[in-house]
């Protein structure tokens, strides 16, 4: 038994006509790992955000408790003086700075007046060690990968002296193995004694690092589970987080009929835009079938993504090489808008920066790739327009008290489906979902695939790239691996298992050039 | 419902204020902003901050892009013009068709480097901002000596761009202008009392029935004074006629059609709106094409105006439009403003310019009271932003 490090007492925050954290304890011991789950907007965020001040004392009730005082934070630098440090989810860094400028941002080593660089790129040198970087930290950060970023943040955190860690989502933007390396990284920081909050959606993870589990749902802490008590399984979380036991993660399919191939791609390469000699996609050959679902799995970076948006009207890649058919006719498709009148249709992973216009309401960002479909000769017809939204707002369930709120006020698994409005409302035959389920709770996770099952029962056909092993087995009838821009497998989703797509993953790489 | 007239005042703030400033000015002038012939100043003296601000407004819907160099093209096109007209002789017909097309080729060519050659908005009109005003300036020292050349004897154009419709003796009540007020004033009721029933009909929320009769009688009182001002003034000034022409078929275009809806969302999220199938290219394109033929307009207004071609037509009209827009609630960042709300912002930069005018307030404590109300007004969008959104 640690002694308790940090304990948050009857905690009440109210935003005007809501009680985001109600009466809320929440109790860390020294030394652990404890990770904070539930759905969006359960009150995760708002409870950390409390504890370090970016809600300032008096804001809201109840206390906070850290090494036995009673602290009264009212902005970052009074927790963070503590030893608090909150990564939030978003990376923070500055990308046109070097990795030093930006671990001392704020807390620039030096006089008072001028900066010491020796002694910046020294300190910076010794953090980026203990979090495993090797660049050195004279690099800008605009040059590492996104996962290098994420310890950069970390090695930020310490350079502050950091005691008590917390991670907002740390792996949302990071691939399988750098993940890993990030889990493994907090594991040994908790051997030299360190406590960490962790707040994530990938249970799996949770399994893996956490010594407790407390779980939050609707702005209470529903209970604290001990993952040395009891073996904690992913399913005892969920049932916890959504206050009900989910028998099946993954809604069945059944009665639909795998029809004849609608899509082909064939010798399909695609160059970098900027690096004009770098192959991103490289010899792609795949197809798609009515009425199925085909899975792409494969790391970030892969090339997925580049894959998809090089597919859909040229929208990414400088030089695209190789053909593709649809229903049987070799077509040519130049812009989105070819695309999406050749009946395609692209649902992009990052929905904030290039899937929803966030200032407009539902109803406009619904009918936004066919105004064709609510319009009579370049006039719209609001009346229409409104009746759209309406009807797939109630199609989806998608909670809003109307659609016309704005999309950026909307919880993101609510976005992910005025996103699939949007798209759905352009009558595609072919969908292709990037990542549908990205930072996304296990409620709005379900009826997104059950979203996907009405999909290809109307004899549409789905292509679902994912990088959650689980979800992608889980989901497709068929499934692709990808791996360094390369197709490196294909399997029928009753033959996969985590097991055999990672073989294929791992070999693909090994037997490649210096990987 | 205490919060709902709150709500209503917030919308409206600019409004009240602009009323505000309009009796604080008729107070320190000692009633002589409220004759009729000042309301007939405020609208020749501003209608082309109405009209640049309108294409000023489109593009800075795009994403807070701006276009610098309208002033200066004002002066050339007029210089163009002058030439045209006085000196060469081709009569206004002509005269008006070239300097429409120079305006065509001049937007094209700028909406071209902007949106096909990625050339950031404020780089390339700083370019026009330099180069035209010198051209201009040239242009007029090559064709006369005193460096403006005259129109007055151009009397289709004038009759076209200035001076008044079916006028009569100032002091006179001229009955036109009363008639085209009362219809005016039908038509903004059966228009305001028809879409409050469709709303209701459809099921929509609507205003409240006193809500509508309210904004009935304040607009038609604020349309029947400016009538009947007008009509004591000696009849419509033909500008106005213009100026309303263009807010009403920007106000349709922006709210109604397809492609003032993609003005917007490029301004909110170019990319999302490019991957929905939409040439974005071709909105950049158009909105500074757009803004191109405006300030062709605009030259037509005012060297009718000033009878005159010269070589400070033009100054800071830029400023002036970009003013209006932001005083009127566009957003400097893109995706947010409306023509009505760019209407107000507009007219209250022309009430403080006719009102310290009057007051015989000097030229450069005016140019540091605008400053500071283009400052107040942003301020106060953002403080009155960010409350709405913490709530």
């Amino acid at each position: 038994m640690g002694k308790v490090i940090l304990e948050m007492k009857n905690i009440t925050k109210t935003f005007p006509g809501v009680k985001a954290l109600d009466n809320v304890n929440f109790q860390v011991e020294e030394g652990e790992i404890h990770a904070l789950v539930g759905e969006n907007g359960a009150g995760k965020s708002t409870l950390m955000n409390v504890l370090s001040g970016i809600y300032p004392h008096g804001t809201y009730e109840g206390d906070i408790i850290y090494n036995g005082e009673v602290c009264q934070f009212q902005k970052i630098k009074d927790s963070e003086k503590k030893g608090i440090v909150i990564i939030h989810q978003e990376l923070a860094l500055v990308p046109q700075m070097t990795i030093g400028e930006n671990m001392f941002l704020g807390n620039e080593r030096g006089t008072k007046n001028a900066i010491n660089w020796n002694e910046t790129y020294g300190e910076a040198d010794k953090y980026l060690k203990m979090v495993g970087l090797s660049e050195s930290s004279r690099v800008l950060v605009k040059d590492i990968g996104t996962g290098k970023q994420q310890l950069v943040e970390i090695a930020k955190a310490l350079a502050k002296n950091a005691k008590l860690l917390i991670l907002d989502e740390p792996t949302s933007s990071l691939n399988e193995t750098d993940s890993r390396a990030l889990l493994d990284l907090m594991l040994s920081f908790k051997k030299q004694g360190m406590t960490m909050i962790i707040i994530t959606h990938k249970l799996n993870e949770v399994v893996y690092v956490a010594d407790k589990i407390t779980v939050v749902r609707d702005g209470s802490t529903v209970e604290t589970l001990d993952c040395h008590e009891n073996e904690v399984s992913e399913e005892r979380i969920i049932k916890g987080m959504v206050g009900r036991e989910i028998t099946d993660r993954f809604p069945k399919r059944s009665g639909v009929e795998i029809g004849e191939v609608n899509m082909e791609v064939k010798d399909w390469t695609v160059f970098h835009p900027i690096y004009a000699e770098r192959k991103v996609v490289d010899n792609v050959n795949f197809n798609v079938r009515k009425g199925e679902v085909v899975g792409i799995y494969g790391l970030m970076g892969a090339g997925r993504t580049e894959l998809a948006m090089s597919i859909f009207g040229k929208s990414y890649g400088s030089t695209i090489t190789g053909t593709m058919q649809l229903n049987g006719q070799t077509v040519n498709l130049k812009s989105p808008r070819e695309a999406i009148d050749a009946k395609l249709a692209y649902v992009t992973e990052d929905r904030k920066g290039n899937g929803l216009v966030l200032g407009k309401s539902i109803r406009v960002n619904t009918s936004l790739a066919n105004m064709k479909g609510v319009s009579q000769r370049g006039v719209i017809d609001t009346d229409q327009e409104y009746n759209v939204a309406v009807e797939y707002k109630n199609k989806l369930k998608t909670k809003t008290p109307t659609v016309e709120q704005s999309v950026g006020n909307l919880s993101g698994g609510n976005q992910q489906k005025v996103l699939l409005a949007k798209w759905m409302f352009t009558n595609p035959d072919i969908l292709i979902l990037d990542e549908p389920t990205r930072g996304i709770d296990v409620g709005a996770k379900y009826e997104i695939y059950c979203i996907i099952n009405d999909l290809v029962a109307e004899g549409k056909s789905v292509v679902m790239i994912s990088s959650e092993l689980p979800e992608v087995i889980g989901m497709s009838d068929r499934i692709y691996i990808m791996n360094e821009g390369k197709f490196v497998g294909e399997m029928k989703a009753s033959e996969a298992t985590q097991e055999n797509i990672m073989a294929c993953i791992i070999q693909s790489t090994g037997g490649g050039d210096a990987a | 419902m205490a919060s709902k007239t709150v709500n209503v005042l917030k919308k409206n703030a600019m409004l009240i204020v602009l009323v505000l400033v309009y009796i604080f000015f008729t107070i320190m002038t000692g009633g002589s902003m409220f004759q009729a012939m000042n309301f007939n100043a405020l609208i020749t003296q501003n209608a082309y901050v109405f009209i640049l601000a309108t294409g000023m407004l489109m593009c800075m819907l795009t994403g807070g892009n701006i276009d610098l160099s309208c002033g200066s093209f004002v002066c050339f096109l007029g210089a163009v013009g002058g030439v045209l007209m006085t000196v060469k002789q081709f009569g206004a017909g002509v005269s008006i068709g070239i300097m429409l097309l120079i305006g065509v080729i001049y937007g094209c060519v700028l909406g071209f480097l902007i949106a096909y050659v990625n050339i950031p908005p404020w780089i390339a009109t700083l370019a026009g901002y330099l180069a035209f005003r010198g051209l201009g300036t040239a242009i007029l020292s090559a064709n006369s000596t005193t460096g403006s050349i005259s129109l007055s004897n151009e009397e289709t154009y004038l009759a076209l761009f200035s001076g008044k419709l079916f006028s009569t003796p100032v002091g006179q009540l001229n009955l036109i202008c009363l008639i085209v007020g009362i219809v005016a004033s039908v038509l903004l009721v059966v228009l305001v009392f028809s879409t409050r029933a469709r709303k209701l009909k459809k099921g929509y929320e609507a205003d409240s029935l006193m809500a509508v009769i309210l904004k009935s009688v304040l607009g038609v009182a604020a349309i029947m004074l400016f009538a009947y001002k007008l009509a004591l003034s000696g009849g419509i000034p033909t500008v106005l006629v213009w100026v309303v022409a263009i807010v009403l078929l920007y106000s349709f275009i922006t709210s109604k059609t397809t492609t003032g809806r993609y003005f917007y969302t490029i301004g909110d999220n170019a990319e999302a709106t490019r991957l929905s199938g939409i040439d974005t290219r071709k909105i950049m394109f158009l909105a500074y094409l757009n803004m191109a033929v405006l300030t062709a307009v605009t030259t037509f207004i005012v060297s009718a105006r000033f009878q005159a071609a010269n070589s400070t037509a033009g100054t800071y009209f830029e400023m002036d439009a970009i003013a209006a827009c932001v005083v009127g609630g566009v957003s400097a960042y893109g995706g947010s403003g409306k023509i009505t709300g760019m209407v107000v912002g507009a007219t209250l930069i022309g009430v403080i310019n006719l009102g310290m005018s009057l007051m015989g307030v000097n030229a450069d404590w005016q140019k540091i009271v605008k400053g500071l109300v283009l400052l107040g007004a942003v301020v106060f969008d953002i403080l009155a932003a960010k409350k709405s959104t913490t709530k």
